[in-house]
């Protein structure tokens, strides 16, 4: 156990856990968005990894990370238009087109990226972001290296985090979406335009999807893999249920999710480990089946998921 | 001007026409990718013609790719039917080839081990779809979430075994112990891959087409699906159905772990299904989840796969052409389907 406890506070290990977490933390405000806007994106593992591609390659042809940041939240605001454009334009069914769109995108990441870079033994890399140490706060004993000498896009989740729970719950159009997710033919009363809300929550969604597959290629990998999303799409869709469709509890679960899969990388590369790694990486999605299942009896999922809406049907 | 209007019944030949105009749509809107690779489009999709439906080898070979894909969609065509939404058979499909991967290992004489590879297989992706099923059920848990969520889980499992207990000691590879030699389906043709368990996929299509067309079974699957109030007034315990239904679709897709283990594997590994569990609801979509249907939309997604592989090396156009393929039919069917909701009326200036 002392041994354990000696991991957890190493400040390489703090700093392991933010970093895990921030693409997640991306992908599960993104997908909330667009679920509380009564909008399933199963898209999202298929949109991260094209936008893990798009910000990458940019990055490799121009040399700019940023210009590459900005063409993969383009590509995820792009990919979650055309969602829109099916589930909530056409009211197509989101499931199966959430679906469509993964395999669409994810197919179309592969194409393209062997299109440009053709076929290497080694796979090109670019350099990534570097970690930039915010004055004074780095200089703060365990915390300040562990969160406050990261990559700037840490420091843009962090944000993300309070504005996000800051637009859903204190705007406007933050209120819009809600009631959009919650009860559409109200919100189509109160003058509020369910089909342009929930296109714009939807896209808002793509364009955090998009930060996360950047985050993915350009800072944490440095390269573009095929494997380089590998399920993390799928564990965004279980911490938005488990995080109760918060941006806090959200966030608070990509963390919860993060010190998980850092402490099982620890004790693979410790060699401490006697439960094997997939027992750790399966938890998460155990966790969110048995708490969909206890959360059951008070429904917190917005009650329009899944539905779409058709004005003329009253 | 035109008006969109509800339609309340379709033609028959919509089913034959919409799948086949989402795939026209689909080739054409992927010729650009053609285009941009820089290859002639009708060159390309000529050599991925031969080289998966040109001679009697390719046929088998793309016969062989698509019998997974037979069961997968016959899985999610079943479930879709009763409106259970089984995004799973990737991981049923999985927990149906660990589960015969182990029993073929098993030495005993080789017609039983195959029969008890597809029994205790088909009985492990049964138990899989199970779960999403009891949840909804029980506690009304929204079956789309909890079944994408088990492919995840079921994967890691699969994971920890070959990189656990099964790992090969010798290799040290993170691919399991080979079955039994005598437990592998036999090849029917000389010469080729085309083993047993392809013609039992090709069997088990109309056997479920009558399952649910002709049988009770079938009959409260639709019902449920169509009407669910309908159906309990009617008499029909709605949850039993979707319990039934839940078993028949991982039983299904399970079978299709079972063939790639006992008749193009032989072992489990990592990759062992390069994602024909969501290629079975493109498949399900494409035949308007008709049993009949998935036969030919499944040798049609086998067909783009194991062309586009010759076409690549012929034209130099990634071979991953056939993923996006296959994600755009999806959406096309998809959208093509819109014309059984509505229909185009061409109105009076003055209406």
């Amino acid at each position: 156990m002392s041994v354990v406890l000696e991991q957890i506070f190493q400040v390489g290990f703090l700093a392991a856990i933010i970093r895990i977490a921030t693409p997640l933390a991306f992908a599960t405000l993104g997908e909330m968005f667009s679920e509380r806007a009564g909008v399933l994106n199963l898209g999202i593992e298929g949109i991260m990894l094209l936008c893990a591609m798009t910000g990458f390659t940019a990055t490799s042809l121009s040399g700019s990370l940023w210009l590459g940041v900005l063409v993969a939240v383009l590509t995820g605001m792009l990919m979650g238009a055309l969602h829109a454009l099916f589930t909530v334009a056409l009211g197509l069914s989101q499931h199966v087109c959430g679906i469509g769109v993964t395999l669409f995108s994810s197919g179309l990441a592969y194409f393209l990226y062997r299109l440009i870079f053709g076929q290497q033994s080694v796979p090109p890399s670019i350099k990534g972001f570097a970690t930039l140490p915010i004055p004074l706060l780095s200089d703060m004993p365990v915390l300040g290296p562990a969160v406050f000498n990261q990559f700037a896009l840490v420091y843009v989740a962090i944000i993300a985090i309070p504005l996000a729970a800051f637009v859903l719950y204190r705007t406007p159009w933050g209120l819009s979406v809600r009631m959009v997710g919650e009860n559409p033919r109200a919100a189509d009363s109160a003058g509020v335009s369910v089909i342009a809300t929930r296109f714009q929550a939807v896209i808002l969604g793509g364009a955090l999807m998009g930060l996360a597959g950047a985050f993915l290629s350009m800072a944490q990998f440095n390269a573009f893999t095929f494997g380089v999303v590998s399920g993390r799409g799928w564990v965004a869709i279980a911490l938005v249920v488990f995080g109760r469709w918060d941006p806090w509890r959200s966030a608070g679960a990509a963390l919860l999710f993060a010190f998980v899969d850092a402490l099982q990388l620890r004790m693979q590369a410790s060699g401490l480990g006697h439960i094997p790694y997939e027992a750790f990486l399966m938890l998460p999605f155990i966790f969110t089946i048995v708490a969909m299942a206890v959360m059951s009896r008070n429904a917190v999922a917005p009650s329009a998921l899944l539905k779409p809406f058709r004005r003329e049907e009253r | 001007m035109f008006r969109l209007e509800v339609r309340t019944s379709t033609p028959a030949w919509f089913n034959l026409a919409l799948p086949l105009l989402a795939i026209a749509a689909t080739l054409i809107l992927c010729s650009g990718l053609i285009a941009l690779a820089g290859a002639g489009v009708l060159e390309s999709y000529g050599v991925m013609f031969t080289a998966s439906l040109g001679d009697s080898y390719a046929i088998t070979e793309t016969l062989v790719r698509a019998a997974p894909m037979i069961f997968t969609g016959l899985a999610v065509a079943v479930a879709f039917r009763a409106k259970f939404w089984n995004i799973g058979a990737e991981g049923q499909l999985l927990a149906g080839a660990v589960a015969s991967c182990f029993v073929g290992a098993i030495p005993m004489p080789g017609p039983l081990a195959m029969l008890l590879m597809a029994i205790v297989g088909a009985a492990a992706g049964a138990a899989v779809a199970l779960v999403p099923a009891t949840l909804r059920v029980r506690f009304k848990v929204d079956d789309v979430v909890s079944s994408l969520l088990l492919n995840s889980v079921i994967y890691y499992a699969l994971m920890a075994l070959i990189e656990g207990p099964w790992k090969d000691s010798f290799s040290g590879y993170p691919i399991s112990p080979p079955i039994e030699d005598s437990a592998n389906f036999p090849v029917l043709i000389e010469g080729t891959r085309l083993h047993l368990g392809v013609v039992v996929a090709l069997i088990a299509a109309p056997l479920i087409w009558f399952l649910i067309v002709r049988t009770t079974l079938g009959f409260r699957i639709r019902v449920t699906g169509e009407n669910p109030e309908a159906a309990r007034y009617g008499g029909i315990h709605v949850e039993r159905v979707l319990l039934s239904t839940a078993l028949l679709s991982g039983a299904l897709a399970g079978l299709a772990g079972v063939g790639e283990v006992g008749g193009v594997h032989f072992q489990v590994m990592s990759d062992i299904s390069p994602g024909y569990g969501y290629s079975g609801i493109v498949v399900a979509m494409l035949a308007r989840l008709n049993p009949l249907g998935v036969v030919p939309a499944a040798i049609f997604l086998a067909a783009v796969m194991t062309g586009a592989e010759a076409m690549s090396r012929a034209t130099g156009v990634p071979a991953f052409l056939s993923d996006v393929i296959q994600g755009t039919a999806l959406l096309a069917m998809l959208v093509a389907l819109l014309f059984t909701a509505y229909r185009i009326r061409r109105v009076g200036a003055a209406a």
